[in-house]
């Protein structure tokens, strides 16, 4: 597994939080269906501190992480 | 009410914290390290595995290498500025349970709980939660001692790592604490573990029987306390984290890239270094009235030398010439300089009192000066504008007192009180 920045578009409401709503990676756009769950978590399997989102795209669950000022996501 | 005080460790932490940002290191020999080039070239830190080698804090690289064998001991630079923040991170957890968190150093600290717990199987159930909340949102291991006084609870933190919690009870502390040796109390260092020695007293047992008369008559007041410290009986209290601790000195140090070998280097790093001192100075507002020096040799040997000023003071040129005054006074040359650290204490405030042949004008005149380069540096950075005599040595000149963090080391247990 490797961590990888990805691009994401997100939406901050005006009370400051934030809603990851695309992620672009490697060029494709994935839409996330729904945020299932968000708290601050470590990533033990690419190594990185940050806010792990627990994702819906697609029907399946995965997690993308908010380090400092970018995402990443652990990339299999 | 009862006491329940938690002192919580975080494990190896420098090494741990790299090994989290680089999982393919993580089941190797790592060793965390100071910068070779600018021969800080030391391990600071070290694993399981390094640890496990030999391998100690302090050691230079190529003894750590050597200790480590055909084995691959990883060393990496160590990376101050990520340790603080997440030292402060893993400090935020702590304060979510108590108000009074007290930093001991970056990687540990004290929690009093007593306010949420009332039994030790209570303070127990809050320690292990801690510690799954500390590896689950940081990634890092802590082992945390529970006890209801603040030297039991930090020997608690040292019997079991990684990643334990270990209770020490009035009920228990007489079969887990008396076996101990002297020294894992905390302050006993190796001076008062000599003394110890000579008076047979090898355990923390042998110091808890031992009559408090024949501390006082080998170690004065600090006997008495060590006791105390043996007995369960220490009660000094954790410091709200709120609490600002009330400033008493202004310092800064460095280890120089290259020994220094004449006067005119070692007033160069003087000059440096009291530069920086003067502005966080200025910065707070302070004046000092007493200046100390504190000079290592190229064989480690150290000794600090002190002098007062004639008028409280916070410009960098007084600082400096006193200290290079003591200096040419008490350094013999018998070896060459490694590092050179320049500290003020006996600070004051507000209205500053001039002797009759000092003009307060020229002091004044030197703050404006030096202020104006404080602007000049924050402006176009720390080189745009250096002294003469910097020039002059070009193997000092990538030296920058600014450019380090000023990290808190822990303050002696007693000054804590």
């Amino acid at each position: 597994m490797k961590k990888t920045y990805v691009k994401v578009l997100t939406e901050i409401d005006e009370n400051g939080k934030k809603t990851p709503r695309i992620i672009n990676f490697d060029g494709v756009e994935y839409v996330i269906d729904r945020v299932i769950d968000c708290k601050r978590c470590a990533s033990m399997r690419v190594g990185g501190i940050g806010e792990r989102y627990t994702i819906r795209i697609g029907g399946k669950i995965t997690y993308i992480y908010y380090e400092g000022d970018k995402w990443f996501v652990e990339e299999k | 009410m009862g006491r329940f005080i938690l002192h919580s460790d975080l494990n190896n932490f420098y090494a741990s914290v790299e090994s989290l940002y680089n999982p393919e290191i993580r089941n190797k020999a790592v060793a965390v390290v100071g910068d070779e080039e600018k021969r800080h070239g030391i391990v600071l830190a070290k694993n399981y595995i390094a640890k496990s080698f030999g391998v100690k804090t302090g050691d230079t690289v190529w003894e750590a290498r050597e200790k480590c064998g055909k084995t691959e001991l990883v060393c990496v630079k160590a990376r101050l500025d990520l340790y603080l923040q997440i030292s402060r991170m893993v400090k935020d957890i702590y304060r979510e349970y108590s108000s009074r968190v007290e930093s001991f150093g970056i990687d540990e600290a004290w929690i009093d709980v007593s306010d949420i717990a009332s039994t030790f199987a209570e303070a127990k159930a809050i320690a292990d939660n801690i510690r799954v909340r500390v590896i689950a949102e940081i990634g890092l291991t802590v082992s945390i001692g529970v006890s209801w006084n603040k030297v039991f609870a930090k020997l608690g933190s040292d019997m079991q790592k990684p990643n334990a919690t270990v209770v020490i009870t009035p009920d228990n502390f007489r079969d887990k604490v008396w076996k101990l040796p002297v020294e894992d109390l905390l302050y006993v260092g190796r001076a008062t573990k000599k003394k110890f020695e000579r008076g047979n007293i090898n355990t923390i047992g042998d110091l808890a029987h031992t009559d408090p008369k024949y501390l006082r008559l080998i170690l004065g007041k600090v006997g008495l306390d060590l006791w105390n410290f043996a007995n369960g009986k220490d009660c000094a209290e954790v410091s709200r984290s709120d609490a600002m601790e009330k400033v008493k000195s202004f310092g800064n140090s460095t280890t120089c890239p290259v020994d220094l070998v004449g006067n005119d280097q070692v007033k160069s790093v003087i000059y440096m270094l009291a530069e920086s001192v003067a502005e966080r100075m200025r910065r707070k507002g302070f004046y000092a009235l007493c200046v100390s020096l504190w000079v290592r040799d190229n064989d480690l040997y150290s000794f600090e030398r002190q002098m007062h000023l004639p008028y409280p003071t916070n410009v960098s040129i007084d600082i400096a010439s006193a200290c290079y005054k003591l200096f040419l006074e008490y350094y013999t040359w018998h070896r060459d300089v490694r590092s050179i650290g320049v500290r003020v204490t006996n600070l004051t405030t507000g209205e500053i009192q001039c002797d009759v042949f000092s003009r307060i004008s020229d002091l004044e005149r030197q703050q404006r000066l030096e202020t104006t380069i404080e602007t000049l540096r924050s402006r176009f950075g720390y080189n745009i504008i250096k002294r003469g005599n910097i020039l002059m040595h070009e193997d000092l000149s990538i030296l920058n007192p600014h450019s380090a963090p000023h990290i808190i080391h822990p303050v002696g247990f007693f000054k804590a009180k």
